[in-house]
């Protein structure tokens, strides 16, 4: 009989689709953690190499006793918050006039080409300089930094808004004004705000560098101080809380990304 | 020229004289004259590539001739928003829109009340059946909603003249049936000018009441063929029909024919 011979098709279209999994995100990391506090413990992992994670935890807690967490973090997240606001502000204007204009576009784009390739730490001297040793400067290396990668994201984005629903636009007698706000920007959003992320964590990591040189507060002050005295666990915890902040903008980011692109989902 | 009276609005009669177009080297259009008038449906109908979306493009005035000029008999009537509306092949609805948003960005930059926007937008939303999808965005429609979306936007800026370049193309056949039902109880309820480009020729012979064959590119008026019978009575089978859909397919098959040749040996 035919039926005997009968078998299921064997099905082979799973895979290659990413699936939300939480629980293993987490048991990664707690895992992680154990195995390196088990190895500190057991003196497999030396603690001049790396300190255990209850003791970076510590110095973590010390830092919150003293009250030195909140003037660090206040501290660096003021000039972040400054930074990148002005610089993605200014970054998306800019890159605005270069996606819409022909004659800003041959005028500046070659210019942030050539300014974007340079790695805005080897101006710092320059900026304080120019802004001072104090917030100054250390505000203008991140506004800077962040400026180009946003000015690039967005002209880009511009040029990838689909000429048929501009072409549309003009056939419906929409003024340039509307076009633009209607059709271009929302256009270019999603890459703007991929833009943003990848300006957010240059944000931080010229946070760090800019801190570094001549602050007294700042999670970058608090991790030199550490580098130079051997306080590894200390350091461990400022770039633990550094991470944190990545995580928290990349988080934002994620939200603005719900919320102006809900039409993608 | 007189515009044509039969009590109902928004009637222009549009004049193409010696249209000729070229992109650099490349000669598109050749010599193009043509007349529609208010409240006809001009087909036009060509091998790809001669210069069909062209044409429509400098007819919308989307982009200048040449040489040669398009002109816009009497005054547009002041109920129209925009005379000249187009419906692409690809819809080009904004996705981040919803339909009635959609719709209503055609509307926005005229001065008319909110009141009144909102009325045209219900009516040109019921008369393609789309009330229902008011608030769904253009992802989760289907092809053919998409296209009637697209259709209720151009409604509602009242054209004096829809100019449609292969509306239906994008969709399958069903559907661009369905929808070609609907374009012509649209044009029987309430007839409108249109020039409407396909390579379907089917589809050029129960909505044209011209049909313009183009030659290959670059593009000139080989052959304007007239149907008579009315729109409305195109349904089933025609003998006659039948015989206009072949006498253009034997003219178009030649064109093809030459146009294919030519590009094999450059
Ligand atoms: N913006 C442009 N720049 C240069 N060449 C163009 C441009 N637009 C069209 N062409 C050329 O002009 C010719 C006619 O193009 P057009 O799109 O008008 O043809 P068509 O008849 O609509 O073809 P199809 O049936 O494939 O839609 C083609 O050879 C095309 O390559
Ligand atoms: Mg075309």
């Amino acid at each position: 009989m035919v039926n005997d011979r009968a078998r299921p098709v064997p099905f082979r279209g799973g895979g290659f689709k990413h699936k939300p999994a939480v629980a293993v995100s987490l048991l990664v990391f707690v895992v992680l953690i154990l195995f390196w506090e088990v190895g500190s413990r057991t003196g497999f992992i030396s603690n001049l190499v790396l300190p255990a994670p209850s003791e970076a935890f510590t110095a973590l807690l010390q830092l919150i006793e003293t009250d030195m967490l909140w003037k660090h973090l206040s501290a660096s997240l003021q000039r972040l918050i400054l930074g990148w606001t002005f610089g993605t502000l200014f970054g998306v204007c800019v890159g605005l006039l270069i996606g819409l204009f022909s004659i800003v576009r041959a005028g500046l784009s070659p210019l942030v080409s050539a300014i974007f390739a340079i790695p805005k730490i080897a101006m710092l001297p320059l900026f304080i300089i120019w802004f001072g040793i104090g917030e100054g400067s250390k505000v203008a290396t991140i506004l800077f930094g962040t400026f180009f990668p946003t000015v690039i994201a967005t002209y880009g984005g511009v040029d990838n808004v689909d000429r048929t629903l501009i072409r549309m636009g003009q056939s419906f007698g929409l003024s340039w004004l509307s076009i633009v706000r209607k059709i271009i920007i929302p256009g270019a959003l999603p890459a703007i705000l991929s833009g943003f992320r990848i300006s957010a964590s240059i944000g931080i990591i010229l946070l760090v560098a800019a801190e570094m040189i001549g602050a007294e507060f700042g999670i970058g002050a608090y991790i030199l101080l550490a580098g130079s005295l051997m306080a590894t666990d200390q350091l461990i915890a400022g770039v633990s809380i550094l991470s944190l902040m990545g995580l928290t903008m990349a988080w934002l980011i994620g939200k603005a990304e719900n919320y102006f692109l809900k039409w993608r989902m | 020229m007189a515009v044509l009276s039969i009590g109902i609005f928004y009637y222009m009669d549009l004049q193409l004289k010696n249209i000729t177009h070229s992109y650099g080297e490349i000669d598109v259009l050749g010599n193009i004259d043509l007349t529609v008038n208010g409240g006809e449906i001009v087909c036009i109908v060509g091998p790809s590539g001669c210069g069909k979306s062209t044409l429509l493009r400098l007819i919308g005035g989307l982009e200048r001739p040449v040489s040669g000029e398009v002109l816009l008999l009497g005054e547009p009537p002041k109920e129209s928003l925009n005379p000249l509306t187009y419906i692409f092949q690809d819809f080009a609805l904004l996705p981040w829109r919803t339909v009635e948003g959609n719709v209503s960005l055609a509307l926005e930059d005229h001065s008319i009340s909110k009141l009144e926007s909102r009325e045209i937008i219900n009516d040109v939303l019921s008369r393609t059946h789309l009330s229902d999808f008011r608030k769904a965005l253009p992802r989760q429609l289907s092809g053919g909603m998409k296209q009637r979306v697209a259709i209720a936007r151009a409604l509602a800026v009242r054209p004096a003249v829809m100019l449609m370049d292969e509306p239906l193309s994008a969709l399958d056949s069903q559907t661009r049936e369905l929808l070609m039902d609907d374009l012509i109880d649209l044009w029987m309820r309430e007839s409108f000018t249109a020039v409407y480009v396909t390579h379907n020729l089917h589809e050029a012979v129960r909505f044209g009441h011209r049909i313009v064959v183009l030659s290959r590119r670059p593009g000139r008026v080989r052959e304007v063929v007239k149907i008579d019978r009315p729109l409305g009575d195109r349904g089933d089978a025609n003998a006659d029909l039948e015989e206009v859909q072949q006498h253009l397919w034997s003219l178009m098959r030649d064109e093809a024919r030459a146009a294919d040749r030519e590009l094999l040996h450059g």
